[in-house]
């Protein structure tokens, strides 16, 4: 059961990984990534990782995918993206470097790069009375990386100060064909 | 050995892993709209998150699905600021493909 839950579930995000990146209209694009998005969840369900499969939906799937879909939907998506190459044999060149990325990949991965090493907290994945996945999780998250956990705080404000001082309407008008409506003073 | 027996280990999962970031990789390669290359870096970002939680299995250590937390946030804060410029970029320029984006150059 596992192994066809695998196999559904693997399929479904190669198919939707391809779709992002063969499919025409972004809103197409952005609906594949969905697809991906959430059968990389069940994959992480089968992993034993809920907590992480739940935060994939609700924070990839659903906002940052709604992110995606809005932004689509103000720029419009009614312009064809141009096939010709600026570079010569730019997209060939891509896909055999992309070859070449996957055949290194493969061959990495023959090599022994996990070592074993247990980290400095040693909570295990399951047994050693430390709980359910969440418990687990939240026991590392807030001791062994609580001075990252509190950066990534400072990141989000960063992050949002930033996209709203990019998107803001600066003073003068950038293009006069936008039909904007009238700027407002703003102190 | 059927489908029921069947034994996936963790290297199935870093094979898959694998392909969606060479996937994602050859569209931001080869895909000119801004949008869509976004997309394909959030592809990468996933198949990365999926190989910590394959290797989290594999080394029984909860450490792997932290670090996936922090992957997400990073992956969150860099679409609201990376989203903002595409707006930024198409308020002045009226289209938003890689192409336009070559005033950038020197």
């Amino acid at each position: 059961m596992t192994a066809f839950l695998f196999f559904v579930a693997a399929g479904a995000a190669l198919a939707g990984a391809l779709g992002v990146v063969l499919a025409r209209n972004p809103v197409h694009s952005a609906l594949f990534l969905v697809m991906t998005l959430i059968s990389v969840a069940v994959l992480f369900l089968l992993r034993d990782a809920e907590l992480v499969a739940a935060v994939q939906v609700i924070v990839y799937a659903s906002a940052i995918v709604v992110l995606f879909l809005f932004v689509i939907m103000l720029l419009g998506v009614d312009r064809e993206e141009s096939m010709e190459d600026r570079i010569p044999y730019q997209r060939p060149a891509a896909i055999a470097l992309g070859v070449i990325l996957l055949a290194e990949l493969f061959f990495l991965a023959g090599h022994e790069w996990a070592t074993g090493q247990k980290t400095a907290s040693g909570v295990p994945l399951q047994g050693g009375g430390f709980g359910n996945n969440v418990e687990r999780v939240a026991r590392v998250l807030f001791t062994d990386f609580l001075w990252a956990f509190e950066i990534t705080a400072v990141l989000l404000v960063i992050a949002v100060v930033g996209a709203v001082v990019l998107a803001r309407r600066s003073g003068q008008r950038a293009d006069a064909s936008l039909d904007e409506e009238p700027e407002e003073v703003t102190a | 050995m059927t489908l029921a027996t069947f034994a996936v280990t963790d290297t199935y999962y870093l094979v898959l892993a694998a392909m969606i970031f060479t996937i994602g990789a050859v569209g931001v390669l080869t895909r000119r709209n801004v949008l869509v290359m976004f997309m394909c870096v959030e592809l990468m970002l996933n198949a990365v998150n999926l190989s910590f939680v394959a290797f989290a299995h594999a080394l029984n250590d909860i450490t792997g699905q932290v670090i996936v937390f922090f992957v997400l946030v990073v992956a969150a804060a860099e679409v609201a600021v990376g989203l903002a410029i595409i707006v930024a970029i198409f308020r002045r320029r009226r289209h938003a493909t890689a192409d336009d984006l070559q005033a950038l150059k020197g």
